[in-house]
């Protein structure tokens, strides 16, 4: 084992496959000699020359309808985008082309391209340099969508998407990039499409991804305290779900909590939600909470940005709302000052 | 040259107000230091060495006429007519700025003076200020409008269809490309299969003009020309204004991607000294010199004064401003 930072393991990842194998190759907006913007390929241009490290003019919509033509025809490309909100102009060439094309040539071609894009807020960046889009991604069918909490899962999740033979989104949170975590000194893949359990408790389950992961295991240590054990799920993969572990989780504590970063609106949340009600209905002792970015652009001041995105108070106080749940009570959110009420019924 | 006595206020004008941005700015960066409190939040990308290119142009230009800018946006803000205070205070992310502290460097304008907002997406003021144009020429209106955008914006798909689609409707529109040679670390000789990128306009059948972006005259009077041409009808101009931004592409860039000879050679270009050297010639006297410097540095320390006191947006903002 050694100690590394969510960062350094993701380079790690692009060092030791751009290694493996030729047609690996990495392309992006000052990926060369200035390292990308948050220093995730510092050094490889040097290491592996301008042929496997592309610094790409600021031409996002064609530079990756690019990448799709590359990796149809023999290349594996890994794309950075330099901000993940910055995906929307590249769009077209990942929803109407990338995911597409295999289905609609009846599985007569691959498109092994790995997307790596930097979300998440907290940072004061203001509304385009903060969001987490990859509900949005979730909403098409034919991309795999990743999203590690830990240095260890950064490494094993990148590897796998890049051998991937299909499409893959690969996030990468801005804020996880300098925190810490163990990762094997030997080859570690980790499958895409399987949770994990980063802490087991029998009272409710949150389930949650990314960044998000260490707000939910810093709740649950507080409510231990008080008697509430909370199993924290991290999801590791969006698409494709790992509904058993979900499934599985939920059935044993009969509640569950969503957390993410993203807009709260058709969110992960939306969607774990609706599969759970689908399929465990019978089991749920309270409704399922959702924990989200609040449905407004992320604002630049901090008063203003703390109280959009999750907090652990949040957190807290909604997983308490799920465990005191009585069938005679229920909370009504107001459409326009967003304010929650109590209503007895 | 000599001026003569109206043109040397219009020429102190210039100096007034492209060292208001210099000192803007500078004071700017001196709040993300931590021994002042870290007042200002995020990043942000300053404007200090192509402070020539926002004053020149926005002289030429009415009120009521529009610009589109960008991330480095300040210097487009205040040469528009933007009130440094609320500026300040948006920067400091209190009510009272111009986006009520949601939206910082990037997110801000004021349609009262005709500023459509700075904008975090590079390249997407393109087809804005386009659509203002349209807007314009719809209404039968005579104002024109201004798009500033950077070397690497000229790279994103947005600029090929925007000149487009302005040159077939002859819009009113002054496309002005800073080209200050680098897109954060790229360099322009990386990003760009021709020299100039004014020569780029051809190819939508308008005008390219290159300018000595660190000369404000060489700036107003090609500026003059294309509004001109394009309040009477004439259709958008292209012009490239060759300039440099002095220090790094956002507050942590060390700039390890240029040289330091280069920055010096750059540096001897400085627009605000050789309008100093011009003022010089044309007599002004020292008194002068500092009756504007104490007044720009007034302005600023009232600026900060407004940011400090100003409150913090109320929670109840959050949901606020998301429909009419
Ligand atoms: C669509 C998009 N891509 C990338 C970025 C990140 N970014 C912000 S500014 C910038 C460089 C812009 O270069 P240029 O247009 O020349 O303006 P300059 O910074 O030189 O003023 C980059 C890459 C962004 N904000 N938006
Ligand atoms: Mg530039």
């Amino acid at each position: 084992m050694k100690n590394v930072f969510y960062l350094k393991a993701i380079q790690e990842a692009l060092i030791e496959e751009i290694e493996r194998d030729p047609s690996v190759f990495l392309m992006g907006e000052d990926i060369g000699e200035y390292g990308g913007c948050f220093g995730v390929t510092r050094g490889m241009l040097k290491t592996f020359g301008s042929k496997r490290v592309v610094d790409l003019p600021m031409s996002e919509t064609s530079f990756m309808g690019m990448a799709v033509g590359a990796a149809i025809t023999g290349l594996r490309p890994i794309v950075e985008i330099m901000f993940m909100d910055f995906i929307t102009l590249s769009s077209d060439a990942i929803i109407n082309h990338a995911i597409k094309l295999r289905y609609i040539f009846g599985g007569g071609v691959k498109v092994p391209l790995v997307i790596r894009a930097p979300s998440g807020a907290g940072k004061r960046y203001g509304s385009s340099h903060s969001q987490s889009l990859e509900s949005l991604f979730m909403n098409f069918p034919g991309l795999k969508i990743v999203a590690p909490s830990t240095p260890a899962d950064a490494k094993g999740l990148l590897k796998s998407a890049i051998r991937d033979d299909n499409p893959v989104l690969f996030i990468e949170n801005k804020g996880l990039y300098w925190t810490k975590g163990n990762i094997p000194e030997s080859e570690c893949l980790i499958p895409i499409g399987v949770a994990n359990i980063r802490r087991e408790g029998c009272d409710v389950t949150i389930a949650t991804y990314s960044r998000m992961v260490d707000l939910a295991l810093e709740a649950a240590q507080d409510l231990a305290t008080e008697g509430i054990h909370v199993e924290v799920l991290d999801l590791r993969s969006l698409a494709p779900l790992d509904t058993d572990t979900l499934f599985n989780s939920v059935s044993k504590t009969g509640r569950l909590v969503t957390l993410e970063e993203g807009y709260l609106p058709t969110g992960v949340g939306a969607e774990l939600s609706s599969l759970v009600v689908e399929h465990l209905f019978s089991r749920l002792k309270s409704p399922i909470y959702r924990i989200a970015c609040e449905a407004v652009p992320i604002p630049y001041s901090p008063v203003l940005e703390d109280l959009a995105i999750p907090s652990k108070d949040k957190v807290i106080a909604t997983i308490k709302k799920s465990c005191n749940f009585q069938s005679n009570t229920i909370y009504v959110r107001n459409k326009w000052n967003h304010q929650e009420h109590r209503m007895d019924i | 040259m000599r001026h003569s006595q109206n043109n040397i206020k219009t020429l102190q004008r210039y100096y007034h107000d492209m060292l208001l941005i210099r000192r803007f700015e500078e004071k700017v960066l001196s709040f993300f230091d931590v021994s002042n409190k870290n007042k200002i939040f995020g990043t942000t990308h300053v404007y200090i060495g192509q402070e020539a290119v926002a004053v020149g142009v926005c002289s030429k230009l009415r009120q009521n006429d529009f610009i589109t800018s960008t991330h480095r946006g300040h210097g487009h803000f205040l040469a528009k007519g933007g009130d440094p205070a609320r500026i300040m205070a948006e920067l400091f992310g209190k009510v009272t700025g111009y986006s009520k502290g949601k939206g910082g460097t990037q997110h801000m304008g004021d349609l009262s003076i005709g500023h459509l907002g700075s904008n975090g997406i590079t390249g997407g003021g393109l087809p804005i200020a386009t659509g203002a144009g349209f807007s314009i020429q719809y209404q039968k209106q005579d104002q024109v409008v201004v798009c500033f955008f950077g070397d690497g914006a000229a790279n994103e798909g947005m600029f090929h269809e925007s000149l487009n689609m302005a040159a077939i409707w002859s819009l009113p529109i002054i496309f002005i490309c800073e080209n200050n040679l680098y897109a954060m670390s790229t360099p322009i000789k990386n990003s760009f299969s021709v020299p100039d990128i004014a020569t780029r306009a051809c190819a939508y059948g308008i005008e390219g003009v290159i300018v000595d972006g660190m000369c404000v005259l060489d700036v107003a009077a090609k500026t003059e020309a294309a509004v001109e041409k394009a309040r009477g009808g004439g259709g958008p101009t292209l012009l490239e204004c060759k300039t440099y931004r002095f220090l790094g592409h956002s507050k942590n860039d060390l700039c390890a991607y240029r040289t330091r000879e280069e920055e010096s050679e750059w540096r001897k270009k400085d627009p605000l000294v050789q309008m100093e050297t011009c003022l010089h010639h044309e007599g002004m006297s020292l008194q002068e010199f500092t009756a504007i410097s104490n007044e720009v540095n007034q302005t600023i320390e009232d600026a900060v004064r407004f940011a400090d006191d100003s409150p913090w947006p109320s929670s109840q903002e959050l949901f606020t401003d998301l429909y009419c």
